[in-house]
């Protein structure tokens, strides 16, 4: 005999369902409720940094965009630190970093706005190229599925991100790499993510 | 020094894996290459932080946060509460919990749900609160009832509320749902089978409270949801150097 370890267990995860927007996103679900819905203003007025959108469709194993899609987002502020207690330099007034981004009912296209992040420290001192963290939950899915969108334009820095050069197989890598574009003025980048099958976007356990 | 470091990892055996063929959506939106195994840096040992002045205290209360005045919805009056914990079953305190449902006659206010049973014009069907500092939570609403979905041709979803919890750090994040003691339906119902685990499943069934009801006015049940634990880094530095 040994003794008992006693962790409690993690609550299972279920589903987010089809519904997801009543609790999390109720003015898309089709009425208004709370003061203020959460999660729309991820980076806030006086963030620093290049002013970003960030779009893209959640595609199926079959190809067709995923209409009921909520995503989340967490990210550093422009200088690579994060809005968190924990964090030994404050961010700036109004600076989140986190947002919450449901899919369009007709198109499944989504998009949020925000200013680009700065290089984070990884494990070990090592500098991760600049990314934004994705959760991305849906009916159909059974445990939120964890993503990087990291940046075209980053060439030398995604080059010797230790995330990146986890990954063993390197045409999995280009499914993390969000494509920049300029659109009325605006810098866009192009992050499509693919559930299942071909160049199927690299998910973690992290 | 002891300063808090990882998360435990994640047992995936204890949750649903993502290929669940019997819960039919699951088959097109689940990954088939492994997920990559990350070793836990700021990006995910951090996460948002939110406060009181984000949200209304009558955000928890379903009974009123749609109602007209005077008036409140149809259905069994209940009281949702419970506590967040980790898996060394310490309090998480300050975190947002989110909830949503359909109303009593198991119908959600969504654009999307078409079934027949009535909207309830009092009902809004989601919630949210903060965890006190101990960690505890509450909620009032009405029982939801079950709803028919096409997934097989006669699956019925057992009376459930979904919850959304953050946790202190991006990898805690968790979306679940709560179930009722007793429901026969729970057995059969495709969606709680994707948990492989019988023990794991029954973590997700609710307690009927009765030390928690109000007498002559709302009965109880007790759900808590426990998050990953956190270690210490007991070592900054590999002793052998880095």
């Amino acid at each position: 005999m040994v003794q008992p370890l006693k962790y409690l267990k993690e609550t299972p995860s279920q589903t987010a369902g089809p519904y997801v927007h009543i609790g999390l996103a109720p003015g898309a679900a089709g009425f208004g409720i709370y003061e203020q819905e959460l999660g729309w203003d991820i980076a806030g007025p006086n963030a620093k940094g290049e002013r970003i959108r960030v779009e893209g469709v959640v595609v199926d194993g079959t190809g067709s965009p995923i209409k009921d899609v909520m995503l989340e987002t967490w990210q550093a502020n422009s200088a690579g630190v994060y809005a968190h207690p924990e964090q030994a330099v404050e961010v700036e007034e109004g600076f989140r970093g986190w947002g919450r981004v449901i899919t369009d009912f007709e198109t499944g296209e989504w998009a949020f706005d925000t200013i680009k992040p700065g290089q984070v420290e990884g494990r070990n001192g090592q500098m991760m190229a600049p990314h934004i963290n994705l959760w991305i939950v849906a009916r159909g899915i059974n445990v939120g599925l964890n993503t990087r969108i990291y940046f075209e334009d980053e060439e030398e820095a995604n080059g010797i991100d230790p995330v990146i050069n986890l990954i063993e197989w390197e045409r999995r890598r280009e499914t993390l790499i969000a494509k920049r574009d300029a659109r009325d003025g605006q810098i866009v980048y192009r992050f499509d993510i693919k559930l299942q099958g071909d160049n199927e976007t690299v998910f973690f356990d992290i | 020094m002891r300063k808090p470091g990882e998360f435990y990892q994640r047992d995936r055996d204890w949750h649903p894996p993502a290929l669940t063929p019997t819960y039919k959506t699951s088959v097109a939106r689940s990954p088939q290459y492994a997920l990559i195994s990350l070793e836990q840096t700021a990006s995910e040992i951090t996460g948002p932080v939110f406060g009181h002045n984000d949200i209304d205290p009558l955000d928890c209360d379903l009974l009123r946060n749609y109602a007209k005045t005077g008036e409140s919805p149809i259905g069994e009056r209940i009281i949702l509460h419970g506590r967040v914990l980790d898996e060394n079953a310490r309090p998480v305190p300050n975190t947002l919990v989110e909830i949503w449902q359909a109303n009593a006659g198991g119908r959600y206010r969504h654009k999307k749900d078409t079934y027949l049973a009535p909207v309830d014009p009092n009902f809004g069907g989601c919630g949210r609160t903060m965890t006190d500092e101990n960690g505890y939570y509450f909620f009032r609403t009405v029982k939801p009832g079950a709803y028919p979905w096409r997934n097989g041709v006669n699956d019925w979803r057992p009376a459930h509320i979904h919850l959304s919890v953050f946790g202190t750090a991006f990898s805690q994040r968790l979306i679940t749902q709560c179930y009722f003691e007793g429901d026969p339906l729970i057995a059969r119902c495709p969606i709680v089978k994707t948990i492989p685990d019988p023990v794991a499943r029954a973590q997700l069934v609710a307690a009927l409270d009765m030390n928690a009801t109000i007498p002559l006015d709302t009965i109880a049940y007790k759900f808590d949801i426990v998050l990953r634990g956190r270690r210490s880094t007991l070592f900054e530095n590999r002793l052998e150097g880095n």
